[in-house]
C-alpha cells in the first residue's frame, strides 16, 4: 500500500516537472483552413487568417507578449525613447538580424517598409494608420519623394516623428503593416511578393502549390535562438470545415484554424473526451445592429433607444448555440477603457412601445433590416424582426452578399438598420480609439465609410482627439476614463444595438502542445512560433 | 468540311466576345465596391479611394472596358485585386486539377450510367427498368453537398478506403469524381435507355436477328453504334460544364479547381478573376461543343457537315 502511494506520488512529481520543462524542439504540425490564403505581403494581407501566418515570416519593431496585450520590443532592443513633446519616437535595432536571403536588417529597411505602406501604389489597407507621421500626406500626394518624419539615424537607429502625439502609436507600430520587408526582394518579385515573401521571421515559406497548402520550415538563423519550437508547419487550405474535423479526429490535422465547425459544435462541446482539445476565449469584438441616424424615424434618438429596449439578445445567443457573450455597449469587456458599470438598455418591450408612442409612433412604422446571407445571419435577422414586430416596428429583411450589404450600409440615407453578422467590429489593436475613429467619428460618417449610423458629433471628436494626445506615462488611466465618458455619451445616443461579443473556440489534436496564450492570443490568435508537438 | 470548321470557329469567337462584354458589364454594375473589399473594414475612406484609383475603378466604363479588351487580346487577364497575382498564373495552376476531375467524373458517369441504361432497355417494363429509372432520379436529385459529405464519411472516415479530401493521385481523385459521377450517371442512363429502345425497334435490327446474329453481337455491332450520337453530344456539353469548375465538390474535398477559385473571387468581388474564369469557361464550352459536333460524322456516317 505504502509503495503504491510512493509510486503514485513520484509519478505525479515527475509529470509535473515534465510539464514545466521547455517544449520539445522539432516535429511538425498541420493546420487547416477553409479559405485560401490571399497574400502574405504584410503591407497588404490583413485578416484573421493571414496575420498569424505573416507573423511566422516577418517581424516588427514591436510585438506583444504572447497571450497578452502588453507591448514588448522585438526587432528593437528596447521600447523606444519618446521626446519631451511626445511626438518623436527613437528605436534602436538589434544588430545582426538577418533576412532570410542572408542580408542584415538595418535602419533604412524600416524607413523603406513604412514608406511602402504609405505609397498609394502598394494599395495597403493599413495606409491610414500611418498618415499621422509627419510628411506622410505630402508623400502620398506625390508632393515629396520621401516621408520627412521617417529618418534613419545611423545603421541601427530609426526616428519617427508624428504630426501630433498619439497614444495608440506604439500599438500601430506593432501591427503587421510595420513588419519589415527587404527592398531588393520586393523589387525582384514585384506584385508577386505576397506569394514569394522574404522576411526575418522564425519560419520561411518553402512551398505553396496554389489552392492546396503552404509549407513553412524553421529559419535556422533566427535571432531568437530558442524559437521556433517546430521544424515544420503545413497550412492546408480549401478544406471543408466538417472534413477538417474528421481529419483532426483521425490525427491528420493538428489544429482547426477556423475553429469548431458549427455543424459539430454542440457534439464536441458536450463530449467529455474532447475537453482537453477545446480552448475558448471571448473575442475583442462586438456584433451589433447599426441604426442609421439619417433615415426616417431613426433620426429621433428616442426611437433608437426604443429599438434597443425591444431586442431580446438572449434569443440571439441561443441561435448561435451560446457562442457569444451578451453585449451591453460598443466596447468589448476585454478592451481597455471598458466600463463595467455601463448597463446598456434593458430588454423591456413595454417600455419600448411607450417610448415609441412618446416619440410620435403609437402605431410603429415600416423599415428595412439588412443582413448577410450566410447562415446563421438570416435566422438571427428573423429573430430581430420578430422582436421589432412585437413593439410595432414592421421590418422587412434584405438578405444579401456581404459585399453588397457593405456597399448599402456605407451609402448615406440608404440602409436603415444593418445586422453586422459576419462583419463584427473587431479590434485592430487593444486601444479604445480603434472603436471610435473608424466607426463613430465625423471623419468616417461619409460615403464609403464604416460609420453606418452616419453619426457626427464634433464635440466628441474633439474630446477623442484630446484624449489621444495624452501620451505621458502617468496619463494612461485618465485617458481611459475620458474614453469611458465618450462611450457613455455615445450609449445615450443609441447608435447601435450591441448584441454580443463572439466567443472563439479553437480545437487542437492531442499531440499539439499549446494553451490559451499560444492558441487564443488576443492579438494574433495563433502564435505558431511557440507551438510544439509531443515526441 | 473546312467551310464547316471555318464558320463554326467564327461563331465561337463571336460567342466569346459577347460573353466578355456581358460579364464585364455585369461586374461593373455590381452594387459592391471591390476597393472596399481589398481595403478591409479598418481602412479610412481616403485609403479606400486611393486603392480604387490605383485599381483604375474610378475611370468611366468605356475606358475600363477598352483597357480590358486590349489586355485580353494580348492574352493578359490582369492581376487579382485581392491577391495581386496574375490571373492567368492563378488559373493555370488550377487547370490541370480541373481537367483531372472532369475526366474522372465523365469516366465514372459513363461507367455507371451506360451499362445501367443498356440493362434497363433490354428489360423494358420489367423490374430492372424501374430500378434503374428510380436510381437515375435519385442520383440526379441528390444534393451534391450531401452526397459528397456522405461519401467522405462512409468511404474515407468510417472505412478508410480513401484519403479525407485533398489533392494527389487517383486515390484522391476517386471520391470527388464519384460524387459527380453518381449525379450525372442518371442522365446518361436515361439517354442510353431511350436511344437504345428507339434503335432496337428499327427494321435493320430485325434483319440482323433474322439473319441469325447472336443478341450480343446485334447489340454491339448494330444497336449501340446507332444509339451513341446524342451521348457524344452530352459528353461534349459535360466537358464544357466541368471545365468551368464544380465549386461544391471542390469545396468539400479541398480540390484545387477553377470552381473554388472563382467562388472565392465572387465573395470579395475580385473582378479580374471572375471575368477570367467566366471567359475561360465560355471558351471551354464553345470548344467542347465544337469538338462534339466535329466528331458526329465519324460516329454516324449519315450525318453530314452543314
Amino acid at each position: 500500500m505504502k509503495t503504491r502511494l510512493m509510486l503514485a506520488a513520484s509519478l505525479a512529481l515527475l509529470s509535473f516537472s515534465a510539464s514545466q520543462a521547455a517544449p520539445t524542439r522539432g516535429g511538425s504540425m498541420v493546420v487547416s483552413y477553409k479559405d485560401d490564403v490571399t497574400t502574405l505581403d504584410p503591407a497588404i494581407g490583413y485578416d484573421l487568417q493571414n496575420w498569424p501566418i505573416e507573423k511566422m515570416l516577418f517581424d516588427g519593431l514591436l510585438d506583444y507578449e504572447v497571450g497578452s496585450t502588453k507591448l514588448a520590443p522585438r526587432l528593437a532592443t528596447a521600447m523606444p525613447k519618446v521626446s519631451a513633446d511626445g511626438r518623436t519616437y527613437t528605436f534602436i535595432l538589434r544588430p545582426g538580424v538577418k533576412f532570410q536571403n542572408g542580408r542584415e536588417l538595418v535602419a533604412s529597411d524600416v524607413v523603406y517598409t513604412l514608406a511602402r505602406v504609405l505609397d498609394p501604389k502598394t494599395k495597403s489597407p493599413g495606409q491610414s494608420f500611418y498618415t499621422g507621421i509627419a510628411g506622410a500626406q505630402a508623400f502620398i500626394d506625390g508632393k515629396a519623394k520621401t516621408v520627412s518624419g521617417l529618418k534613419a539615424a545611423g545603421k541601427y537607429g530609426v526616428a519617427i516623428t508624428l504630426d501630433a502625439p498619439n497614444a495608440a502609436f506604439l500599438n500601430i507600430m506593432a501591427m503587421n503593416f510595420a513588419y519589415v520587408v527587404p527592398k531588393e526582394e520586393v523589387a525582384k518579385a514585384g506584385a508577386d511578393f505576397g506569394h514569394k515573401p522574404v522576411g526575418t521571421g522564425p519560419f520561411k515559406l518553402t512551398s505553396w502549390p496554389s489552392g492546396q497548402q503552404l509549407v513553412f520550415e524553421r529559419n535556422p538563423n533566427y535571432f531568437f535562438q530558442n524559437l521556433p519550437y517546430l521544424d515544420k508547419v503545413t497550412v492546408k487550405v480549401g478544406l471543408d470545415p466538417s472534413v477538417a474535423f474528421l481529419s483532426l479526429t483521425r490525427g491528420e490535422v493538428d489544429l482547426l484554424g477556423d475553429g469548431i465547425p458549427p455543424a459539430q459544435f454542440l457534439q464536441v462541446v458536450h463530449d467529455s473526451k474532447y475537453k482537453a482539445n477545446v480552448l475558448q476565449r471571448t473575442n475583442v469584438n462586438t456584433s451589433y445592429i447599426s441604426l442609421n441616424t439619417g433615415v426616417g424615424p431613426l433620426k429621433d434618438v428616442r426611437v433608437r433607444q426604443a429599438i434597443n429596449m425591444a431586442i431580446n439578445k438572449t434569443k440571439v445567443l441561443r441561435i448561435i448555440n451560446g457562442r457569444g457573450v451578451l453585449a451591453k455597449t460598443y466596447l468589448p469587456p476585454l478592451m481597455p477603457g471598458y466600463d463595467v458599470a455601463e448597463m446598456g438598455y434593458k430588454y423591456d418591450p413595454a417600455a419600448a412601445k411607450a417610448l415609441l408612442k412618446t416619440a410620435g409612433f403609437p402605431n410603429g412604422f415600416d423599415t428595412v433590416l439588412y443582413t448577410t446571407s450566410t447562415d446563421p445571419n438570416p435566422r438571427i435577422a428573423q429573430s430581430l424582426q420578430q422582436d421589432l414586430a412585437a413593439v410595432g416596428i414592421r421590418a422587412s429583411i434584405k438578405s444579401q452578399a456581404q459585399s453588397t450589404v457593405v456597399e448599402a450600409a456605407s451609402t448615406p440615407k440608404t440602409a436603415a438598420m444593418v445586422w453586422s453578422g459576419g462583419m463584427a467590429w473587431t479590434q485592430d489593436f487593444p486601444d479604445p480609439s480603434d472603436f471610435y475613429w473608424p466607426i463613430l467619428s465625423c471623419k468616417s460618417a461619409v460615403q464609403g465609410g464604416w460609420n453606418w449610423p452616419f453619426f457626427c458629433d464634433k464635440a466628441l471628436d474633439a474630446r477623442a482627439d484630446k484624449a489621444d494626445q495624452m501620451v505621458a506615462p502617468g496619463q494612461s488611466a485618465a485617458r481611459l476614463k475620458e474614453y469611458a465618458g465618450i462611450f457613455s455619451a455615445l450609449n445615450k445616443q443609441a447608435l447601435w444595438v450591441p448584441i454580443y461579443h463572439e466567443v472563439r473556440y479553437m480545437m487542437k489534436s492531442d499531440r499539439l502542445i499549446g494553451g490559451l496564450p499560444e492558441l487564443e492570443d488576443p492579438i494574433h490568435n495563433i502564435v505558431y512560433e511557440r507551438l510544439s508537438v509531443t515526441k | 468540311m473546312l467551310g464547316f470548321l471555318g464558320s463554326r470557329l467564327l461563331q465561337s469567337v463571336l460567342v466569346l466576345i459577347v460573353a466578355s462584354v456581358i460579364t464585364f458589364t455585369l461586374a461593373f454594375l455590381l452594387p459592391a465596391d471591390p476597393a472596399r473589399m481589398v481595403a478591409g473594414p479598418s481602412a479610412s475612406v481616403a485609403t479606400v479611394n486611393s486603392i480604387r484609383h490605383e485599381l483604375g475603378l474610378d475611370r468611366p466604363f468605356l475606358s475600363q472596358y477598352t483597357s480590358y479588351l486590349n489586355r485580353l487580346v494580348h492574352l493578359d487577364l490582369g492581376r487579382s485585386y485581392k491577391q495581386s497575382s496574375e490571373v492567368s498564373a492563378l488559373m493555370a495552376s488550377r487547370i490541370w486539377p480541373t481537367v483531372q476531375l472532369m475526366l474522372g467524373a465523365i469516366a465514372l458517369e459513363l461507367l455507371i450510367g451506360l451499362p445501367l441504361g443498356i440493362w434497363a432497355a433490354l428489360n423494358r417494363g420489367r423490374w430492372p427498368d424501374t430500378l434503374v429509372m428510380g436510381l437515375a432520379f435519385l442520383g440526379a436529385a441528390a444534393p451534391q453537398f450531401w452526397l459528397a459529405l456522405s461519401l467522405v464519411y462512409l468511404l474515407a472516415y468510417r472505412f478508410a478506403l480513401f484519403p479525407l479530401g485533398g489533392y494527389g493521385g487517383l486515390n484522391h481523385l476517386f471520391l470527388p469524381a464519384l460524387t459527380l459521377g453518381i449525379g450525372g450517371a442518371g442522365w446518361y442512363a436515361r439517354m442510353m435507355r431511350s436511344q437504345l429502345l428507339e434503335v432496337l425497334g428499327q427494321d435493320y435490327i430485325r434483319t440482323a436477328r433474322a439473319k441469325g446474329q447472336t443478341p450480343a453481337l446485334v447489340l454491339l455491332k448494330h444497336a449501340l453504334r446507332n444509339a451513341t450520337l446524342p451521348i457524344v453530344t452530352m459528353i461534349g456539353l459535360d466537358i464544357g460544364t466541368f471545365m468551368g469548375g464544380v465549386v461544391v465538390v471542390e469545396s468539400v474535398f479541398g480540390w484545387p479547381g477553377l470552381g473554388r477559385l472563382v467562388w472565392d473571387a465572387i465573395r470579395v468581388v475580385d473582378i479580374p478573376i471572375i471575368v477570367g474564369v467566366v471567359i475561360f469557361s465560355a471558351f471551354a464550352i464553345t470548344l467542347a461543343n465544337l469538338l462534339a459536333d466535329f466528331v458526329q460524322p465519324f460516329v454516324d456516317p449519315r450525318v453530314r457537315y452543314r
